[in-house]
């Protein structure tokens, strides 16, 4: 199991990846949900850091699990809570730069959501991916 | 991340390698985007491109998007397959003209 704090800034996420990246091999995933996984992760911290922070300094938790045929992934930010309303895919039909985070996150990964987070915290993200047999 | 850029009959090869990810997509969008601005003919090689994030893909939605309003060619070359995995999450492959090598999209 992966958990380990990473400021919430850009240049850390080439660190976050490889972290990840590492722990879900070990985990047992497939070199192309390695790929998807990060790619979610990714994209998640990087709302976190453009949205939830608003570019302040911060922290994010970043955990990785096996729980039987699921990778669990978990991303814990302590900024003030998101209005979780307001973070939804937009189109696809819409050319447009931005806005594809939350598209990639879902696209790749079986369960995305918000969750109560621990006390401390601000917001608590888990996503899911289904693997095959450990 | 690293950007090279070469002449090619008149048009910019753009060279991108490595991860384009939060940290180097501002950097992406700016070069880019000043070809954008001198209406050059740009093709972009992404044979190297280990990693591509959506705010890396937004750099590229941009230019492409400056190129078909100045009526100048904007082509993806040798994709990558981690690219070409995020540009069909975001049905991208579709809209960008895509090109198997540098040759193939001149002559094209």
């Amino acid at each position: 199991m992966m958990d380990t704090l990473f400021p919430a800034r850009p240049e850390r996420l080439c660190d976050i990846r490889r972290a990840v990246a590492e722990s879900a091999s070990r985990l047992g995933c497939p070199q192309p949900v390695v790929h998807d996984v990060v790619l979610a992760v990714d994209e998640a911290c990087q709302n976190i850091i453009r949205h939830a922070y608003q570019g302040c300094d911060g922290d994010i938790k970043v955990q990785v699990s096996r729980d039987d045929h699921r990778l669990v992934v978990r991303l814990i930010d302590f900024a003030p809570p998101v209005d979780v309303a307001k973070i939804c895919p937009r189109s696809l039909d819409e050319l447009r730069p931005g806005g594809l985070g939350t598209h990639f996150m879902r696209a790749v990964m079986d369960e995305v959501a918000f969750l109560p987070p621990p006390s401390g915290a601000g917001n608590m993200l888990q996503m899911i991916k289904r693997i095959g047999e450990p | 991340m690293n950007l090279k850029t070469h002449e090619n009959n008149g048009t910019v090869v753009v060279s991108l390698a490595g991860e384009i990810d939060l940290e180097h997509s501002p950097s992406v969008r700016k070069q880019l985007m000043e070809l954008m601005f001198d209406r050059r003919d740009v093709l972009v090689d992404m044979a190297q491109v280990a990693y591509i994030d959506s705010s890396g893909i937004a750099s590229l939605v941009e230019a492409y998007q400056m190129a078909r309003k100045n009526a100048t060619r904007f082509v993806l070359v040798a994709v990558s397959q981690p690219a070409l995995r995020v540009l069909q999450l975001a049905r991208l492959d579709k809209v960008f003209a895509l090109a198997d090598t540098v040759e193939a999209a001149l002559a094209g």
